[in-house]
């Protein structure tokens, strides 16, 4: 395979959930700027449509549950053709850590994931204007208990040490002054909505939208002092002045640079946040701008960037998904695949804390490795799914009679990614394949034990060590 | 120093375990007044005294009670005590209950049983994906679906194929480590899952007992763990769960089917224990995130407060702890149970008491302790 090929399939790993051979020749036909630039700027989504699914989910028109919630990103997720949009949507969903438990509001979750995909490649500016109003935010952050007279400082301290500026750039003070410029933004009747939320209750009337609302009788519009300015600052001003800030410039690519190229930042790794940090600024804190740095620059394209990030288990799971051309019509098993990023440590709309997760290496431990693995290798050893039938298709093309062990594992890495593999994990490959014999075909086809055949030698190779790297 | 070989074994039961139809207050007229139709009948009630008395449906732990096994802690909560599931079950999980925790208490008592992480096993969760009770950096904890098929590629069914794919697997990630940190880790991690794997599918091997569990959850669920204690692998932690005990409606006969499944679970757990002369080795504790409401919904009761816990074993210095919180109309709490003692008072015993370890850290401060247990 083209060192073409092996840079378009990193690009998509990272920019998106991985490229099926199809997605992957359309992309190199366009070539490698061309792509960016369309994953940059999607356009309207094309994806499992809302009527199709609630024809088959109830509780997927409700999205009442968690579960189901979690379903219906996913499948969006696994059948979007803008797959940077839901990828960029999932990290804002990691740094700006929303959890079902405390909400046991569904929806108003959801709502802020598609204000994700709305404002997620634009202004950082606007995008913490946004979030600032966000209901599930504003309830998640006890915001609508941060009045006039009793401040509530919890939106403010995140909203400086985990959302923008990180710990160590900003005083105490300065976190008091940011939570009065917040008073009195909360939601339409946030006393009765928070009652309703701690009670778990939908008696009466099920759950009950929730929507912004700003008080000006409970807002402080007296004089605060923030990071060295002076004003009768109200929220949009306190973002203003986050947004212009160089720790901001830094948090912002730093923590785009772990999601998108290298867990680890090393020397190189600080040159091209350097240069993301001068897009955010060049463009008015444009969220795209400092992605296209990324994706354009020499280190992301370099060999030292393939393969140095752990993939987050939604990813792996959705990854898997389309790579095997499952999911793309409405099924009960969806409930499954929610339940498979809970089992690997990320069930989806429910993160821990509000720190988000632990990502990278310790993504990884003996249980959510097994489950990994399993899932994996089940899904994609399954002749009967669309994926791995045109893998099959593929790998046998221009053979005739057989294929031998080696050229098997050869050609299934190939049009599996390419992925690239260590010799101890292609020497256990080739082991396995050479425990099945050769894979022979009847006129250049297999039969069922053939395809199954080859099909188990894909699950084996989603269980490899590449395989959890994306 | 730590105990050595005495292990402790939770029962979650998730959704919210009416309390009221669990531990009945039968000699209490406004029970029946205010459950008119979600209630047990009084002569159903297995009494304890003549105002309290277990449901028919715990029978099994009735017959321990009797023996003076199992101390029911009544009117266990927290403060200002949240109806949510998943934060209750949170809040039960971290012990803590004012701000949003990131370790679980047993994952805590996990390291400080096993501070250097030498034993794989010393915590084994019962059940898909870590509660978050065992959740601690560092501290690894085995989760298993089921423990004959537990490990890597259940989904092969054939054994020969099965034990192909496992050498493979072996090749590739037990090969010569190179300079990458994390294809290393990896490689580690999946060696350590493999041998996790064979050590534990042993225990079904070597374990024989006259008993004969249910087939429900549960009931597989304890007898799973009987066989890993049994087997003597160095697991001090056991969890399970069971439900859903979350019953909005039709309560009466999910309720019963419930606890007639963990009741019996347990029974058989702590017969199997005895038969193999180690029921003094264990503690077994029920809980649940919340009781329910006091006043029924007329098929079932909404989430409510208060509730009770049960610890169960030889060891056990049987009895009614707590208070059994009143139930008239000028007590409620917002239509609830008031609780009147705190769930880590029962942490820090079970900690201090069984386990020998300094309960202060784990359950995240000083709580009055309970006497229902030998140290």
């Amino acid at each position: 395979m083209s060192q073409d090929a092996s840079l378009m399939a990193h690009l998509m790993r990272r920019a998106g959930f991985g490229a099926t051979r199809n997605e992957l020749e359309e992309c190199l036909s366009d070539g490698y700027k061309t792509t960016v630039d369309k994953l940059l700027n999607p356009g309207e989504s094309n994806h499992m449509p809302d009527d199709l699914i609630r024809r088959y989910h109830v509780d997927q028109s409700e999205l009442r549950q968690l579960d189901g919630a979690g379903a219906y990103w996913l499948y969006r997720m696994v059948t979007t053709s803008n797959p940077l949009e839901e990828k960029l949507a999932l990290f804002w969903h990691g740094l700006f850590a929303t959890g079902y438990a405390k909400l046991n509001q569904a929806r108003a979750l959801l709502n802020q994931i598609d204000m994700f995909r709305q404002y997620g490649f634009g202004s950082f500016r606007d995008l913490l204007v946004e979030l600032s109003k966000d209901p599930a935010m504003i309830l998640w952050l006890d915001n609508n208990e941060n009045h006039k007279e009793a401040i509530n400082e919890n939106f403010g301290r995140e909203l400086l040490e985990l959302f923008s500026m990180g710990i160590g750039n900003y005083s105490e003070d300065d976190i008091k002054e940011c939570a009065k410029a917040f008073t009195g933004w909360t939601l339409k009747n946030a006393e009765y909505m928070s009652v309703r939320a701690s009670k778990d209750s939908i008696w009466p009337y099920g759950r009950i939208a929730w929507h912004y609302e700003y008080r000006a009788n409970d807002h402080d519009s007296g004089e605060k002092k923030f990071l060295g300015e002076v004003g009768n600052f109200n929220g949009e001003d306190i973002v203003d002045i986050i947004a212009t800030q160089e720790p901001t410039a830094r948090f912002l690519s730093t923590r785009l640079f772990q999601y998108f190229a290298s867990d680890e930042v090393g020397d190189d790794g600080n040159q091209v946040i350097k240069a993301m940090m001068d897009s955010y600024f060049e463009s008015g804190f444009k969220v795209s701008a400092v992605l296209r740095t990324l994706f354009n620059s020499d280190y992301f394209k370099s060999e030292k960037c393939r393969y140095s990030r752990v993939k987050g288990p939604v990813e792996s799971v959705v990854g898997t998904a389309r790579l095997a051309g499952s999911y793309q019509e409405p099924t009960l098993d969806v409930h499954f695949l929610w339940a498979q990023t809970m089992f690997m440590g990320q069930g989806l709309l429910a993160p821990p804390t509000v720190e988000g997760w632990h990502e990278g290496v310790e993504w990884i431990d003996s249980g959510s490795l097994v489950e990994r693995i399993n899932f994996a290798a089940k899904e994609l050893s399954d002749p009967t799914k669309y994926g791995v039938q045109d893998i099959i298709r593929r790998v046998t093309s221009g053979y005739r009679d057989f294929i031998q062990p080696e050229n098997l594992v050869d050609s299934c890495l190939d049009f599996m990614g390419p992925i690239q593999v260590g010799a101890d994990t292609r020497e256990g490959l080739i082991e396995f394949a050479e425990s099945q014999g050769d894979l022979q075909l009847k006129n250049g086809k297999t039969d069922a034990g053939g395809s199954a055949q080859v099909a188990r030698l894909i699950g084996m190779i989603a269980s490899t060590r590449e395989y959890q790297l994306a | 120093m730590a105990n050595k070989g005495k292990s402790l074994v939770v029962v979650q039961l998730s959704g919210g375990n009416d309390y009221l139809n669990t531990v009945v207050p039968y000699g209490d007229e406004e029970y029946y007044d205010f459950r008119r139709t979600v209630h047990i009948e009084q002569d159903k009630v297995l009494p304890i005294d003549k105002v309290y008395g277990f449901s028919p449906h715990l029978a099994p732990i009735k017959r321990l009670y009797d023996q003076g096994k199992v101390a029911v802690i009544n009117g266990i909560g927290y403060d200002n005590p949240n109806r949510s599931h998943f934060r209750s079950m949170d809040i039960w999980h971290t012990a803590q209950p004012d701000e949003i925790g990131t370790e679980g208490w047993l994952g805590k008592v996990i390291r400080d049983l096993d501070p250097k992480a030498e034993n794989v096993l010393t915590g084994v969760n019962f059940g898909r994906g870590l509660p978050r009770a065992l959740g601690v950096r560092g501290v690894p904890v085995a989760s298993v679906g089921n423990l004959d098929t537990y490990g890597l590629f259940p989904d092969i069914k054939d054994e020969s194929a099965k034990k192909l794919a496992l050498d493979a697997f072996a090749h590739m990630y037990g090969g010569v480590q190179g300079k990458d940190p994390v294809l290393n880790f990896l490689g580690q991690t999946g060696m350590d899952a493999l041998k996790g794997a064979d050590i534990l599918r042993t225990a079904p091997q070597k374990y024989s007992s006259a008993i004969e569990y249910a087939a429900n959850p549960i009931a597989q669920g304890m007898k799973s763990i009987a066989q890993v204690l049994l087997a003597d692998f160095g697991t001090r932690v056991f969890y399970t769960q069971h439900g859903s005990f979350d019953t909005h409606s039709g309560e009466i006969i999910t309720h019963a089917k419930l606890w007639d499944e963990v009741s019996g679970a347990v029974g058989d757990f702590y017969d199997d224990m005895q038969e193999h002369g180690r029921e003094d080795e264990v503690v077994v504790m029920i809980f649940s995130e919340f009781g329910r409401r006091i006043k029924d919904n007329g098929s079932g009761t909404d989430h409510g407060s208060g509730g009770v816990a049960f610890i169960i074993g030889g060891e056990v210095k049987g009895g009614m702890y707590g208070q059994y919180p009143s139930i008239r109309e000028a007590d409620q709490l917002e239509g609830d149970l008031h609780f009147n003692n705190d769930f880590r008072s029962t942490y820090s015993t079970i900690v201090e008491k069984w386990f020998g370890l300094d309960p202060v850290p784990i359950v995240n401060g000083h709580f009055e302790q309970f006497d229902f247990v030998n140290a």
